[in-house]
């Protein structure tokens, strides 16, 4: 703490005279409407290599999957609603998840403005899920979009996990002649389905 | 460490990539105007853009005028997270601090995304020649290493290579088929030749582009998922931060990341916005490096501080036609174009003594910094700065001072218009576009010069 101490002495000496006062920030929210909002995200994630899918349960999911992937050899869930083959409850190592083909997960919420969903430590269980996944399957509930990125903040308990992310989409990168290419390092692809978020204990 | 002192010539590395051959400069230009183009795009399809600008500029003048609260509140609230704070001074205790917190943990083999303060700090070869192993993650920045060159653009790091560049140096190094040119087939090669290297890894580190005061957090964007991948694997995450990253509330971020992408790429956002709030899990670790690294001393120089407010977008690269002619290379500095300019030369202003003169002062920065940095104002104070302490080159002192005096004079300006036109007229061609004598007549045409001077010109017309 003395280096602390340090640091914040040769702050203190070298702070400008004349302070700024912090300003207050608007939402900017503009849009009431539960089913605008819904489209502004699919417009949003789409931009960005992002798919959804209106559906009405699981099963009708994985049949997207299986048309969009074909049969794959590793599934591995997050959800309690959608069963894989590969138990993210019983991995030891973060790393043992490098051979899931397609990894499914139960995003908190999503930003209609971006087309981003908050992922946390909470709905990946291993964090890793959500990047070593060669393709991603993510549930959301229409209800909980949320409008911008200043909503967006305003419901973020950030005690209540170690880690968060908003993911928009798959990994890209255009650092080749810059030329946009899906699938830089994490998963390839992500597909969206809206699924309202099932009433527990039922 | 003779070699690092000696004086950047930025107008010669410009040259050498102008002259390279017709594809290079001709892309570079094209790519980047192309980001500049899509950030319009992006600007103005939100209303609310200026206001913005405006808000996040405050913000960040706000937090850099009350820094010592808020870095002691940020270290408070991280350490109540048990995540371990480390300070350091200056970029040697950044090094010893991470080789030290490697070297506890007995980890050899590390991944890393990008971070500006580890190139600044030349973390990377004071690791390796400690026998760590060090892999950069992010794409543009594995294509720097491999090369042996610093990044040429703070978010696009190897934007000023072609792709047939990178299938050349992708054969040599990892042995892709030198045929082989298609930049998704290229990522592809590198996604398999890296993955086993995340896991693998004892330790991961990642810079960090935002800081929160209140939570203790902080924020990484990334395209890849690669700041993701090195936090989510390894059971050891060392984050660099610099201290002037630090905003006062969660809320904040809601502007800056708003901000961000859109200045930087175009794109509304990074694919990945991670925040770090501490340790992954039990026995897994977390470390902050907060660096100061000349930044304090930097607060207090009253004309330069606001350069602190920098997020490290890019966008002033991206339009500034100087840089874009340029390439970042040619800075020979960590921190390229109009906001390298403002910076590098607080680190040493000897070295990078002949930056500020690299620049047209069209002013097309200062529109589009996100948090409405003056930058060309300082580029100006910067050259004041260099001419006061000598540094500017010998042949440009001698030219001010004559202009000044002929600028001083009217008598003396007369004459000299009079002469300029005889002069250029009566020049042979090899003194016109003598490379030594003449740099502005080398690559152009010298435009022909009125006999009539406008003074001629209004006496006859307007003076009755």
């Amino acid at each position: 703490m003395s280096d602390l101490h340090q640091l914040l002495g040769d702050i203190r000496k070298h702070l400008p005279k004349e302070k700024i006062a912090y300003p207050q920030v608007p939402t900017f929210t503009k849009i009431k409407d539960k089913a605008v909002l819904k489209q502004q995200f699919i417009d949003a994630l789409a931009l960005v290599g992002g798919v959804c899918h209106d559906v009405s349960d699981i099963a009708e999911c994985q049949q997207i999957m299986r048309d969009k992937l074909g049969e794959v050899a590793v599934i591995c869930s997050a959800t309690a609603e959608w069963e894989g083959n590969k138990t993210i409850t019983d991995i030891a190592h973060p790393r043992d998840l490098d051979d899931v083909d397609l990894g499914i997960i139960r995003a908190e919420f999503g930003v209609a403005e971006m087309g981003m969903v908050w992922l946390t430590e909470n709905s990946l269980k291993i964090n890793s899920l959500g990047f070593l996944s060669q393709h991603l399957a993510v549930l959301l509930d229409p209800d909980t979009i949320t409008e911008n990125m200043h909503t967006a903040y305003q419901q973020i308990d950030f005690n209540a996990s170690e880690y968060g992310c908003f993911v928009m989409g798959p990994s890209a990168t255009a650092d080749i002649g810059a030329t946009l290419v899906r699938g830089a390092q994490g998963p390839r692809s992500l597909t969206l389905f809206f699924l309202k978020t099932p009433v527990p204990d039922q | 460490m003779k070699f690092k002192r000696m004086k950047i010539n930025v107008e010669k590395n410009a040259a050498a990539f102008i002259h390279m051959d017709d594809v290079h400069q001709p892309t570079h230009d094209k790519n980047l105007w192309n980001a500049r183009m899509k950030r319009d795009r992006m600007a103005a399809s939100i209303p609310e853009w200026e206001q913005m600008r405006d808000l996040a500029s405050q913000i960040k003048e706000h937090a850099l005028t009350h820094l010592d609260q808020y870095v002691e509140q940020f270290v408070m609230a991280a350490t109540k997270r048990g995540t371990i704070v480390h300070f350091a001074k200056t970029a040697e205790d950044h090094n010893r601090i991470i080789y030290e917190i490697l070297k506890s943990h007995n980890a050899t083999k590390i991944v890393k995304s990008k971070s500006m303060l580890q190139e600044e700090c030349e973390m990377a070869p004071y690791l390796e020649s400690r026998g760590i192993e060090l892999i950069e993650t992010d794409l543009g920045e594995r294509i720097q290493q491999l090369s042996g060159e610093m990044p040429s653009h703070i978010v696009m790091p190897a934007i000023h290579k072609t792709t047939d560049d990178v299938a050349e140096l992708f054969a040599r190094t990892i042995g892709t088929d030198p045929n082989n040119k298609d930049p998704q087939e290229l990522t592809e090669a590198m996604r398999n030749n890296a993955r086993p290297k995340f896991l693998e890894a004892h330790a991961g580190l990642t810079g960090a582009n935002f800081a929160v005061a209140e939570t203790g957090a902080f924020v990484v964007c990334t395209n890849e998922g690669n700041a993701d991948l090195t936090a989510a694997i390894p059971p050891l995450h060392i984050a660099s931060i610099g201290i002037e990253k630090i905003l006062p509330k969660t809320e904040d971020l809601g502007l800056f990341i708003r901000l961000l992408s859109r200045s930087a790429l175009g794109t509304p956002a990074t694919q990945y916005t991670s925040h770090f709030m501490g340790p992954r899990e039990n026995g897994a670790e977390l470390h902050i490096v907060l660096t100061d690294n000349g930044r304090s001393e930097r607060l207090g120089k009253a004309e330069f501080w606001y350069s602190l407010k920098c997020i490290r977008c890019g966008a002033c690269m991206n339009t500034c036609p100087v840089y874009r002619r340029s390439s970042g290379i040619a800075y020979g500095a960590t921190y390229s174009g109009p906001i390298g300019i403002i910076i590098d030369p607080t680190f040493d202003d000897k070295k990078y003594s002949e930056l500020p003169f690299h620049s047209s002062l069209c002013g097309s920065c200062t529109e589009v910094c996100p948090v409405h940095i003056n930058i060309a104002e300082q580029i100006t104070l910067w050259r004041q700065h260099m001419v006061r302490i000598k540094a500017s080159k010998p042949s440009l002192h001698y030219a001010f001072n004559v202009a000044g005096k002929l600028f001083g004079s009217p008598k003396w300006f007369r004459r000299a218009e009079k002469l300029g036109y005889y002069g250029l007229k009566l020049a042979p061609d090899w003194l016109v576009y003598n490379k030594t004598l003449n740099a502005w007549g080398k690559n152009r045409q010298m435009p022909a010069i009125q006999k009539e001077t406008f003074r001629d010109w209004y006496i006859k017309n307007r003076v009755k």
